[in-house]
């Protein structure tokens, strides 16, 4: 008796939270949202974190020589290298939504689209993360492979390009999704600059149903889902690559 | 000795390498001529330099002072780049240092399509060949991982040959190798020395040395101690520091 009665109620509960007023529809545009403003800003996290990485790496491997080689090279790698750290600093010192409310409020605050402002926003806060990340797997790999390739003629560029980062990416790849994953989740913080994201959408259900439950649940799952597919699709990534290896 | 500039192809003048700002010299002033077609072979006791002075030469380490010339051009000047000058000195490390990511093949062929523009049919063909005469053309599909040590120096030294090389240079490429190993190396280099190519090997291998190098140099404490034709050498030491290092490896 009490069973059917709490399914009665159950089922009414998720008729008011999702197919009432087409709510689902909020989740699913929700959700749209949050996938675009991850996608691009992981995107735009890599490509400025690599370049980040890759300042810093030059700088570390090649002091010793361009010290003596005393060039202006030298203190122009040497100022880029501080830029860097600089920004790898402040970026990891500030919490992300403070750093989406810089961006949305302050610096673009003539820019009208908002998902291009939490694009930008999460972006640059990830490419720190990134670029250490990145680091860390350049410098990982043996100092003899960089100087097989030197040695065979290629130039610092050629030799990251060609030789450093195609075994770089393949031992940072783990620690790369779990940036992906982070990255999924902190879009989360997008409602403060008034983007309709998934979480958002799961509170404004519950703002107008006054069911915290059901809404809530939901978009705890649909996160969940999602990441467990990314962790798949990686894991066959990265079986893929380390074939090379046997 | 008067120089022969012409038949000299390395020409090293006054070189010093000092580390932590002068506390450590492990190279004080080198003077080394290489001439073409020579087999050079430096011995010396561990931390004599060496091995700094043969990575010298293709700048892989930066010397703090002096020159070197290579095929008439002062390398350590930075105007040169340095990056054409190494395409003509091919290296083989102690740790074969190849590319894991790659095929053998690839790994042999990536610098000449890259850097001089090779056809991959080419490349490939050249490649085939080099891996035909260290027999391992069998191979060529493999990863460096499925490679016993003796074979991937094996493919290391041809690597660094498919750039075509005027100088080889050798930084102990059998010291990691299992003892059953280091023959197959060694046989490889031989060949490489009889058919003229011009070489600096840095190795323990006296056996080696005696038999193939035409000029020993013994290094100590970041100076040329010594240097002769090896039966000098080895026969008949003249420093102290040569016949004490001597009686303990031979």
């Amino acid at each position: 008796m009490t069973v059917t009665v709490w399914f009665d109620k159950t089922a009414d509960t998720f008729y008011r939270c999702f197919i009432e007023n087409a709510y689902w529809k909020w989740l699913v545009d929700g959700f749209k949202e949050s996938i675009v403003i991850t996608v691009f800003a992981v995107l735009l996290g890599f490509l400025f974190g690599i370049i980040l990485a890759t300042v810093r790496c030059s700088y570390d491997k090649n002091e010793e020589s361009l010290k003596l080689r005393k060039g202006f090279g030298y203190h122009m790698l040497r100022f880029a290298n501080g830029l860097c750290k600089l920004y790898i600093t402040v970026v990891r010192g500030v919490p992300v939504v403070v750093q989406l409310m810089i961006w949305y409020f302050v610096i673009l605050v003539t820019q009208n689209n908002s998902t291009i402002v939490a694009v930008v926003a999460f972006g640059c806060n990830s490419a720190a993360y990134v670029a250490e990340i990145f680091r860390g797997g350049i410098m990982s790999i043996d100092a003899g492979q960089f100087e097989a390739g030197r040695s065979l003629g290629f130039n610092y560029v050629q030799t990251m390009f060609h030789i450093i980062i195609p075994q770089a990416i393949k031992t940072v790849l783990p620690t790369l999704l779990n940036e992906i994953i982070a990255l999924l989740k902190e879009t989360s913080v997008a409602g403060y600059v008034g983007i309709t994201d998934l979480t958002k959408a799961g509170d404004l259900i519950r703002g107008r149903t006054f069911e915290a439950f059901m809404p809530l649940i939901a978009v705890a799952v649909i996160y969940l889902i999602t990441v467990v597919i990314l962790t798949k699709v990686f894991g066959v990534v990265e079986r893929r690559l380390r074939k090379s290896e046997r | 000795m008067k120089d022969n500039n012409s038949d000299v192809i390395i020409s090293v003048r006054d070189l010093k390498k000092h580390y932590s700002g002068g506390k450590v010299k492990a190279l004080n002033g080198i003077n080394l001529d290489v001439h073409k077609g020579e087999v050079v072979v430096i011995i010396g006791p561990s931390g004599s330099g060496k091995s700094t002075l043969l990575r010298s030469l293709n700048l892989l380490e930066m010397p703090t002072s002096g020159t070197i010339t290579f095929d008439g051009v002062n390398i350590t000047d930075p105007k040169n780049d340095i990056n054409l000058h190494r395409r003509k000195m091919g290296m083989v490390f102690q740790h074969f240092n190849l590319f894991p990511h790659m095929t053998i093949m690839r790994n042999m062929t990536i610098a000449p399509i890259k850097l001089l523009k090779k056809s991959r049919t080419e490349a490939e063909k050249t490649a085939y060949e080099l891996l035909e005469r260290v027999g391992l053309a069998d191979r060529a599909n493999d990863y460096p991982a499925q490679l016993s040590g003796g074979q991937k120096q094996r493919v290391a030294i041809v690597r660094a040959l498919a750039m075509d090389p005027d100088v080889m240079l050798f930084d102990e490429p059998t010291s990691a190798l299992d003892p059953e190993m280091v023959g197959e190396v060694l046989d490889v280099m031989k060949g490489l020395a009889e058919k003229g190519m011009t070489m600096v090997v840095v190795t323990h291998e006296m056996g080696f040395a005696r038999e193939v190098a035409d000029r020993v140099v013994f290094i100590d404490e970041g100076v040329i101690m010594e240097q002769g034709a090896p039966a000098e050498i080895f026969d008949s030491p003249k420093t102290e520091r040569a016949k004490s290092f001597l009686s303990k490896v031979l």
